[in-house]
């Protein structure tokens, strides 16, 4: 367990530093598959992904690639996003928002495509 | 203008963040790039800036709920700080266009995973239920 735990991270640590991304949508379904309830899954990305946005960060700063206004101005409103989020998630089944997530993501990735 | 807007997604990317257990970075590097002008690497370095403080409050209400497993979100963690340098290195040494590109194409193979785990009859998704 300890190991497939480790693996996860590892692959989940290049994908987010490779595209800027927390590495949630690797390690939640991976956490589902090792036992993990969803919404226990889900949690424990959250607090996994601290420590790899916080390495990335580092990286990244290092090489002097750190925007702090742009950074600011999206993650403070994220910040009461994510309040909504969690309690929204106690509370409603996942489904039509996941669809709606995906017709999102399409979109937006044919725009950046195009 | 785009100030608000970049608002607006900064908030969605923040419900997403909190809903599935992701930290919001898929919509926040877009949004950098498209709305703010940033260059690829500038959007991904800040993105994951920007997915800190987000995680973090996240983190806290879910084990508010008792939906954290500590010690598997610490191994999954510091797997991760190893894999971290590994991607900060290819984002580097790849050309723009082709980092930018490779995004595009993983935001699209994130949508139709979503989709499809979504459409399964035993859907992987959180429901009240938490039937898995």
């Amino acid at each position: 367990m300890r190991v497939r735990l480790l693996a996860i991270g590892l692959v989940a640590g290049v994908f987010s530093a490779l595209f800027g991304v927390g590495g949630g949508i690797i390690v939640v379904p991976l956490l589902v598959v090792v036992g993990l309830s969803g919404r226990t899954a889900t949690g424990t990305s959250l607090a996994a992904i601290s420590l790899t946005a916080a390495a990335g960060a580092i990286a990244y700063g290092l090489h002097g690639d750190l925007k702090p206004g742009p950074a600011a101005l999206i993650g403070l409103p994220a910040v009461g996003g994510v309040l909504l989020g969690v309690e929204l998630q106690q509370r409603l089944t996942g489904k039509t928002l996941a669809l709606g997530f995906s017709l999102l993501l399409t979109a937006v990735g044919i725009r950046l495509l195009v | 203008m785009s100030e608000v807007l970049v608002v607006i997604l900064g908030f969605a990317g923040g419900i997403l963040a909190g809903l599935f257990g992701v930290g919001g970075g898929i919509l926040f590097v877009p949004t950098l790039v498209l709305v703010l002008g940033l260059t690829q690497v500038h959007a991904e370095a800040t993105s994951l800036l920007a997915i800190l403080p987000t995680v973090l409050v996240g983190a806290w209400r879910q084990s508010r709920h008792g939906n954290v497993d500590w010690r598997a979100a610490l191994l999954v963690g510091l797997g991760s700080v190893v894999g971290v340098e590994g991607g900060v290195q290819i984002a580097k040494a790849l050309p723009e266009s082709t980092l930018r590109r490779l995004f595009a194409i993983f935001m699209l193979v994130v949508a139709a995973s979503i989709a499809w785990r979504a459409l399964r009859p035993e859907s992987s998704y959180p429901s009240n239920d938490d039937r898995l």
